[in-house]
């Protein structure tokens, strides 16, 4: 039962980070139909510039700002800067364009940096409160679920209570008739980019201290198993997001704890088979298939 | 159809000739690298198939490959083993090979077929990086992280007991990249390759016409699959050893990158994804050799630079070349042909 | 509704594809011969009859991650050997030549290790591969460097893979084996830490498994209450340590690579689970672990570990004296770590190595001047080359960290990968030569 308990609870915080990344996905998506393969390795860039920030003043915070900001300008970047031009003839251009933003972010940072894993702090203990020699949460686990908590009733609220939000969608769903209706469908997908982007900065500093340390690749499994904590919730729904990353990171935790490390990515796959045979646009998805 | 096989046949054999004229011209490193790019076009061929002219986007085929080299080197240590040898041992490996990719193209296949969008490139995505795992997970037959050595006998004795190495490894992957070719060649002008493209345009009207809309998307995989397994299959042959490393998510995408590179949907497009992936990594490691650079300077940009050249060169040749080198080669060549290969995808706006 | 669809294919014309695909295919075949014509530049010491020697020059090439995750710490050890080839440059080299060392980055993946030894070999014409690192990657190219009898020298691995001079007669290990270290840290915990429980961390490789096997020949089969393996693909170690907490261990052996132990001992801090850690050379370098901690390396304090190379934290050992020397002139003053220590040693070896296969270099020279043996160096614990011994070094040293330093202790200890015992190795390393080369 120890066991259990300890296994469970380690399991919500691995969760709750893969649910945060899992929400700048659904972002991504809703707001310009598109999953951004670069988002892993754009977040780890903004955690390398709040590295260097924190290192200058000192001052966690100030650091995780800098993220957030290093975030929504690099989102406005690559969004202008390369992803506008991609041509249309095929969605796989902009993958394609995305897994080479990833090989040059990567390959900068290491230059830049070094290819030495560097040391990531956390901003509250990490340490487990224990009740009678059980280890339950940790400072650190709390704050990170209150951030994804708020992140997913932020957005949720965003895109159906604000007219911003309103306007987001319309332009993912319908560029050429919310065009007509006077909607800057091409601010707005700016806009959605960018907002996905500091999400996404945000759930990169969240993760980055619980892994090996910080490196140009420290993104790249999370980005993984985010996406499919996301494609197994929903790619619609923030909430789907965050059911999904929970999901992922208990099953990972029972199944390392109980089975071996080893069993851990049969385990994903079975889960990822189960759910799509049964519910193809994943679990929380309210889009019904059009069949004819 | 008929006249159109006989056409490709006789393509085949032309090319099999220049090939067999160019492996004696070459040095022994270049063969080796031609017998990789030979083993690549099995898989790339095979994915342009599947994500240029059936659409489904598979980010897993690196995976896929993997599922065609293991059953290979666990056939040749197993003749090994019992000591059966001869000329038939490796042709039956492969064909094990080929067979195992299959089946799991099916598996996959079956699950994909009701997938779209993101949701198919997440499935892929996540086999991608599940399959390889797997080997740690039955670390007591496929030995893990660290891969099995692969027995491959040498040359036959009747070639001469100088028979560059090299030059024989050549022969055994252009000989499986030239029948992946001319099968694929002939699928593609079949009635199976219509259905490819019909499917692709316009589901709900080729469910009106008649195709079996889901039995057209699970061939395509299926065919695919196979075709990365025998890839696979021939890179075991050539690298004398599989590990999980060998067939990671980095190879997936390698492998998008460069049938898209190349031109999608064509299998011109393919043979220069294959080349590509042979050949972009050593240029751009020989560029970065040609800059002499301090010591604290080589320990940043080492290993570092190639990978940024790599990855511009993506972004760039995406940006100003969306219909890829073969797209550029048919603009080039003064023909605009009457339809575009890849429609405009009605997938991108959200359908689910 | 099929008549249509036959229909449509007939308004194409009959080969669309054809122009283009003759355009494709002679573009492709002129860039082959291109390559193929362009690919005669032979790489050093072509025309010799022995590759990659010439009068004034020696090439000799490896492979090592020097991007992607494993690279942390190991990208350093391949420059800081050329800084001390550099340096025997700068004094006319080996008989004359020069070294030239060609690094090549396979990112820890076997399947580049595959493609650039190859390129080494058979392009670049290299003399001899030196250090390839890695034990999964460079099993991969053992039957290749055999057949096309490359000389394949000390291996940056401690596998017992290297040490097999009847099939591979060119491989040579370097690196303690991992049964080697896992019986002299048994041995250490048997006699100071007698009644305790013991529990044992390892990779899921040869790395961990002959590591276990190690401690399991000193402590018995019963001895290991606890054995746990991890993956480098999974960061989550909680569960693993959670076992150990649960099952009340009090020294926990770890056969982990740096990252490991860092997450291992600050997943255990977290989890308020504090055993005595005894860590092997592989993963034990302190400089690496505390920037991996951070302001977390207090943790390391008391950490156990085994070495046998110089210390960065003695600064009064002549070897550490001249290695820095070296670091600060020819490797631009990169920060020095054992990784540096490491390289410089390889470096130092393969000189002797050289100058023992004397002026008339031939592959099959160099291998009988190092199964000649008998090199002393840096080196704490024995050198054990031999016709029938490929091994390497062949014992280790108990280390301790106290405060911010890891210094030895006690007497270095030899014993072999099989049932022999573990016992006392008394032989001091000699004095440095004054200018750093050794006399030939």
């Amino acid at each position: 039962m120890d066991r259990f308990v300890f296994l469970t609870f380690d399991g919500l915080s691995r969760g709750a980070v893969y649910a945060a990344f899992a929400l700048a996905l659904v972002l991504i998506w809703r707001g310009a139909r598109i999953v951004n393969f670069a988002q892993g390795a754009m977040a780890i860039a903004t955690v390398y510039a709040a590295y260097s920030v924190t290192s200058a003043t000192g001052s966690y915070w100030l650091g995780f700002g800098a993220a957030l900001l290093c975030g929504l300008a690099l989102g406005v970047l690559v969004e202008r800067g390369v992803m506008r031009f991609v041509g249309h003839t095929s969605p796989l251009n902009a993958v394609i364009v995305a897994l080479g933003l990833v090989l040059v972010i990567q390959a900068v940072l290491g230059m830049v940096y070094g290819n030495e894993f560097r040391p990531s702090e956390a901003p509250f203990s990490r340490t487990a409160f224990t009740v009678g020699g059980l280890a339950f949460l940790s400072r650190y686990d709390l704050f990170v679920f209150a951030a994804v908590v708020t992140l997913m009733v932020g957005l949720a609220l965003l895109f159906t209570r604000t007219p911003v939000g309103l306007r987001l969608r319309a332009a993912a769903f319908a560029p050429e008739v919310s065009r007509l209706l006077g909607v800057n469908v091409a601010g707005m997908r700016t806009l959605a980019w960018a907002l996905a982007s500091a999400v996404g900065a945000l759930a990169a500093m969240l993760v980055v201290p619980t892994g090996l340390g910080l490196h140009p690749t420290s993104m790249d499994l999370v980005f993984v198993t985010a996406f499919t904590a996301a494609v197994v919730g929903g790619l619609d729904s923030p909430l789907g997001a965050v059911a999904g990353g929970l999901a992922v990171g208990l099953l990972l935790s029972y199944v390392s704890g109980y089975a071996g490390a080893e069993m851990t990515p049969v385990a994903v796959l079975l889960l990822l088979l189960a759910v799509l045979l049964v519910r193809p646009s994943g679990l929380f998805s309210g889009v019904a298939a059009r069949r004819v | 159809m008929r006249y159109t096989v006989v056409r490709h046949l006789a393509l085949t054999l032309a090319a099999a000739a220049v090939l067999l004229a160019l492996t004696y011209g070459l040095e022994p490193f270049r063969n080796y690298q031609l017998a990789t790019a030979a083993a690549y076009l099995c898989a790339t061929a095979g994915l342009t198939v599947l994500t240029g002219l059936s659409g489904q986007l598979s980010l897993g085929h690196g995976a896929l490959m993997a599922t065609g080299a293991y059953p290979v080197a666990l056939a040749q240590n197993e003749f090994r083993d019992r000591d059966i040898s001869g000329g038939w041992v490796l042709p039956v490996s492969l064909a094990i090979g080929v067979a195992t990719a299959l089946v799991a193209g099916l598996v996959v296949g079956l699950a994909a077929a009701r997938l779209r969008g993101p949701y198919l490139a997440g499935v892929t995505l996540a086999v991608a990086v599940i399959v390889p795992a797997l080997t740690t997970a039955f670390d007591s037959v496929f030995n893990g992280d660290q891969g099995l050595s692969v027995y491959i006998e040498p040359p036959p004795l009747s070639l001469g007991a100088t028979f560059p190495y090299e030059r024989w490894q050549a022969w055994i992957a252009l000989t499986g990249a030239l029948l992946t070719m001319f099968l694929l060649t002939n699928l593609v002008r079949s009635r199976y390759g219509r259905h490819f493209r019909a499917v692709r345009d316009d589901e709900v009207a080729a469910r009106l016409a008649g195709i079996n809309v889901a039995r057209t998307q699970v061939l395509a995989f299926v065919v695919s699959a196979a075709c990365a397994g025998l890839g696979g299959g021939l890179l075991a042959v050539l690298a004398q050893s599989v590990s999980p490393g060998a067939f990671s998510l980095t190879l997936s995408l390698f492998l998008v990158m460069a049938v898209v590179i190349g031109g999608l949907g064509r299998l011109a497009g393919a043979v220069w994804g294959a080349l590509l992936l042979v050949l972009l990594p050593q240029a751009s490691h020989s560029l970065t050799e040609a800059l002499s650079l301090s010591p604290s300077a080589a320990q940043r940009l080492d290993g570092n630079l190639p990978l940024a050249i790599f990855g511009t060169t993506l972004v760039v040749v995406m940006l100003l070349a969306p219909g890829g080198i073969q797209g550029l080669l048919a603009r080039l060549a003064g023909r605009f042909r009457p339809r575009p290969v890849t429609a405009p995808d009605h997938r991108e706006v959200g359908t689910s | 509704m099929k008549r249509t669809a036959k229909r449509r294919s007939a308004t194409l014309p009959v080969s669309p594809g054809a122009p283009h695909r003759i355009l494709a295919g002679g573009v492709a075949v002129a860039l082959l011969l291109a390559v193929a014509a362009c690919g005669d530049d032979g790489g050093g010491g072509g025309g010799a009859s022995v590759p990659g020697v010439t009068d004034t020059e020696v090439v000799v090439g490896t492979h090592m991650p020097l991007t992607g995750p494993a690279s942390a710490g190991y990208s350093k050890i391949a420059p800081a050997t050329k800084a001390y080839f550099d340096l025997v440059n700068t004094n006319g080299g080996v008989h004359g030549r020069k070294i030239t060392y060609k690094i090549m980055d396979d990112g820890y993946n076997p399947a580049n290790t595959q493609q650039v030894v190859r390129q080494l070999v058979l392009q670049d014409k290299v003399f001899a591969i030196l250090n390839g690192l890695g034990t999964g990657t460079h099993t991969g190219v053992l039957d290749f460097l055999a057949s096309n009898r490359v000389p394949d020298l000390f291996v940056a691995s401690g596998s017992r893979s290297w040490d097999q001079p009847k099939k591979y007669p060119g491989t040579f290990g370097f690196n303690p084996d991992y049964t080697v270290e896992g019986k002299i840290l048994a041995t250490y915990i048997q006699k100071n830490f007698a009644s305790q429980k013991v529990c044992f961390l390892g990779q899921d490789d040869d790395f961990g498994r002959d590591s276990l096997l190690g401690v399991e020949k000193v402590l018995g089969p019963t001895g290991v209450v606890a054995k746990e393996k991890y993956v480098t693909s999974n960061a989550n170690v909680g569960p693993q340590i959670g076992a150990f907490k649960a099952a009340a261990c009090q020294v926990v052996v770890l056969a982990t690579v740096p990252p490991f132990t860092a997450l291992s001992i600050g997943t255990a801090a977290r989890l308020g689970f504090r055993p005595q850690w005894v860590v092997s050379n592989v993963g034990a370098d302190y400089t690496t672990l505390s920037g991996l901690l951070g302001e977390n390396k207090a943790l390391l304090e008391g950490m156990l570990a085994v070495g046998y190379l110089p210390s960065q934290f003695e600064p009064d050992d002549p070897w550490t004296a001249l290695f820095k020397k070296v670091n600060d002139q020819y490797n631009g003053g990169a920060p020095f770590d054992g990784n540096i220590i490491y390289g410089m040693s390889v470096g130092y070896l393969f000189v002797q190595a050289l100058q023992a296969a004397g002026k008339d270099l031939t592959r099959e020279g160099i291998i009988e001047a190092v199964e000649k043996g008998g090199f002393r160096g840096p080196g704490r614990a024995p050198l054990r080359y031999s016709a029938d011994d490929h091994s390497g070094y062949g014992g280790q040293r108990m280390t301790k960290v106290t405060g911010t330093t890891q210094e030895f202790f006690g007497p270095a200890y030899e014993t072999d990968e099989a049932d022999g015992p573990v016992q006392e190795y008394a032989d001091q390393p000699p004095a440095p030569p004054a200018n750093g080369i050794p006399a030939s």
